[in-house]
């Protein structure tokens, strides 16, 4: 591929990807429809009463921790479970009472499960050939499959012939092979290490886009999942907590748990004191009598319980007060200091004991970084910077 | 650091095999003996293996035994097999400990008692004994073995591998041929051998079950014997001994070769990658 060419696609690509919203289109019919779906096991209630729409060529991740119920979601789009209740829908289609062969939706498993006595070429073949395909058909697709996923030297090998990366790309190239309308990834890359992984990622948005295809993926890894994904559901105990794109998740999490699940965070938990016309007041026992503003009006009343949230990268640390007018400003002690490289992450012992993490990019190549241990240091935060939350 | 053999590893050691194998050694030996008297030492000899196979009657029983074998292995493997699947697949299902104790307790039970038990039930129903009796009690003792080699093969078999088949189009009738069987398929073959040297050397169970016209080779050997031991006899268990030993290096040689050739593959894709 020639760097002219991926350029331009690039360019569309990007194009596409800025406009695509249709969950914003209250036309839009969309291809997946999760509608009161309950599923239990025993006792244990996997999913709780959910309801979830997914739209066509869209790159849609679960996201949660493990037993939150993301893969069971999943695995009820591909028949190998069936929900207690409610109603899955593909393409206005009921799904349920579908056995797993009869779906037009293919899953590429977390360990590949590659047929071991197989070679490349057969394992990718296998799907067209239940489906009575020609012989120049199937040839066809196999090639085209293997070139997508740049393996065309190896459709003679056994899987137990290939490293770890290139079985996660006949696996890819399998679940893909018979142009399935949804293609489910569970933890499709959790084998890899982190640099392969990372390629990955931009790999299969790049496939995604090239086929127009619609990607379920489940990870408990909200890199992956911010990486790779339109929007994202955060899971917990089978039920959705935010749907959104990775933005809003990340800048405007709904809740603690969100907020803490996606990226790191500090919170600060505060009582109002005054809320109204975009900027809220507030007391907090970490910041003593020093008042926090934050520009954002919530519905509780003054004297209720609130958390901040506000992410470390957003966080100041000077040795020095800070000059911002309306900045939220603390005096500190540095407790500890993780130097990870391209960052450093100062932990912030605050007047009454609580720690608060603010990371700073190290910009210049200094081995001896100004502030360090012990130090008196101010942490800051513009008003814009926290979240309220109240659950 | 290599560590020393202490005086009392090498005796354990070479009582331990002393153990074993002087008695086959012994027989060994005398099958080469040129006298009758199995006990005194004449000089070499092959004589009584030439003898051995103009013995119409041990070669009458070594033909019964091998069909007995070959039959009854077989209908074992296919029960055993599926009796492994339900145990292993349909999880918990009710009776399932009581289901697989049955199939386990011709494992521990003594073999008098499955010999008797089976030998009242064909008295009872008025089945015909001989060839097919044997064949029969021989399915039911040697299936419980088959069952326990497939069901440990079972255990760690990948389920996603039957769900990838199933999610690309295949039914669960085609899958179980198309993958389970052949990802299982050494286990079921060594569940097959295991049952075939079972039903070859059983005398308990065949001596119950059997009737007149079907005298298997154990059995022949058995009543020889009480009439005295002839070097005979000892050339026709060097011969089965020697069968024995080429099929068990024969198949650790492929083991072991396939274990080289999955090795180097590995190592290969590991340095391409």
């Amino acid at each position: 591929m020639s760097t002219g060419v991926t350029a331009t696609t690039q360019k569309t690509v990007g194009g596409i990807r800025r406009k695509f919203a249709p969950w914003n289109d209250p036309a839009a019919v969309p291809l997946i429809r999760y509608q009161n779906v309950t599923k239990r096991f025993g006792d244990f209630v996997a999913i709780d009463n959910l309801n979830l729409d997914i739209y066509e060529r869209e790159f849609f991740a679960l996201l949660g921790p493990s037993g939150c119920g993301k893969t069971t979601l999943m695995r009820m789009l591909a028949g190998f479970e069936e929900p207690t209740s409610g109603q899955i829908t593909l393409a206005g289609q009921d799904l349920v009472g579908t056995p797993p062969y009869k779906r037009q939706t293919n899953m590429m498993f977390q360990s590949y499960a590659l047929f071991p006595h197989m070679s490349v070429w057969d394992n990718i073949a296998f799907g067209l050939k239940q489906d009575g395909m020609s012989k120049d058909a199937i040839a066809a697709r196999v090639e085209e499959m293997l070139k997508l996923v740049k393996l065309e030297k190896f459709s003679k090998r056994k899987p137990h012939q290939m490293s770890g990366g290139q079985r996660q790309r006949v696996a890819l190239a399998r679940s893909l092979a018979k142009r399935p309308k949804v293609l489910l990834l569970d933890e499709p890359l959790g084998a890899l290490d982190k640099k392969l992984r990372e390629e990955t990622q931009f790999e299969l948005m790049d496939i995604q886009m090239e086929l127009g295809m619609t990607f379920l993926i489940v990870t408990h890894d909200q890199e992956e999942a911010m990486t790779v994904a339109d929007r994202i559901a955060v899971m917990n105990h089978g039920k959705l907590i935010q749907v959104d794109q990775p933005a809003v998740i990340y800048e405007q999490p709904n809740s603690r748990y969100v907020a803490d699940f996606v990226g790191d965070v500090n919170i600060i938990e505060a009582r109002i004191e005054a809320t109204g016309s975009g900027t809220s007041t507030l007391r907090a026992e970490a910041a003593g009598d020093m008042p926090l503003t934050v520009h954002q009006e919530v519905a509780s009343r003054p004297g209720d319980t609130v958390f901040i949230a506000i992410r470390p990268e957003k966080v100041r640390v000077d040795l020095d007060p800070p000059t911002e007018q309306g900045a939220n400003c603390l005096p500190g002690t540095v407790w500890d200091i993780g130097y990870l490289g391209d960052l450093s992450i100062y932990h912030v012992e605050l007047a009454n004991g609580s720690r608060i993490k603010a990371a700073k990019p190290n910009l210049t190549r200094m081995v001896e970084r100004p502030i360090s241990w012990d130090d008196k240091v101010w942490v800051s935060w513009s008003a814009d910077a926290g979240v309220l939350l109240t659950s | 650091m290599r560590k020393g053999l202490s005086w009392f590893n090498v005796s354990s050691i070479v009582l331990g095999f002393a153990f074993l194998y002087i008695p086959i050694l012994l027989l060994v030996i005398y099958s080469f003996n040129a006298s009758r008297l199995v006990t005194v030492w004449a000089g070499f000899s092959v004589e009584w293996y030439f003898k051995l196979f103009q013995n119409q009657q041990l070669l009458d029983a070594a033909w019964v035994t091998l069909r007995v074998a070959f039959l009854s292995a077989s209908v074992a493997t296919v029960l055993g097999t599926l009796a492994a699947i339900t145990l292993t697949r349909y999880g918990r299902f009710h009776g399932r400990m009581l289901f697989s104790g049955m199939i386990y307790a011709p494992l521990v039970m003594p073999e008098v008692i499955t010999g008797l038990s089976l030998l009242l039930l064909f008295v009872a129903v008025g089945f015909d004994r001989g060839f097919w009796t044997i064949t029969l009690a021989h399915i039911t003792f040697t299936m419980c073995f088959v069952s326990v080699v497939v069901q440990s093969r079972l255990v760690t078999f990948d389920r996603s591998l039957e769900e990838a088949a199933l999610d690309l189009g295949c039914t669960p009738f085609k899958t179980f041929f198309v993958i389970t069987l052949p990802i299982i398929l050494p286990a079921v073959i060594s569940g097959w051998m295991l049952a075939f040297t079972l039903s070859l050397d059983d005398l308990v169970i065949a001596s119950f079950t059997t009737g007149p016209g079907a005298t298997t080779l154990p059995m022949r050997i058995y009543s020889q014997v009480r009439l005295g031991v002839t070097p005979e006899i000892n050339a026709a268990c060097t011969i089965l001994i020697a069968i024995v030993t080429v099929v068990v290096i024969f198949a650790s040689i492929m083991t072991k070769r396939q274990e080289v050739e999955r090795e180097r593959a590995e190592r290969l894709a590991a340095a391409e990658a």
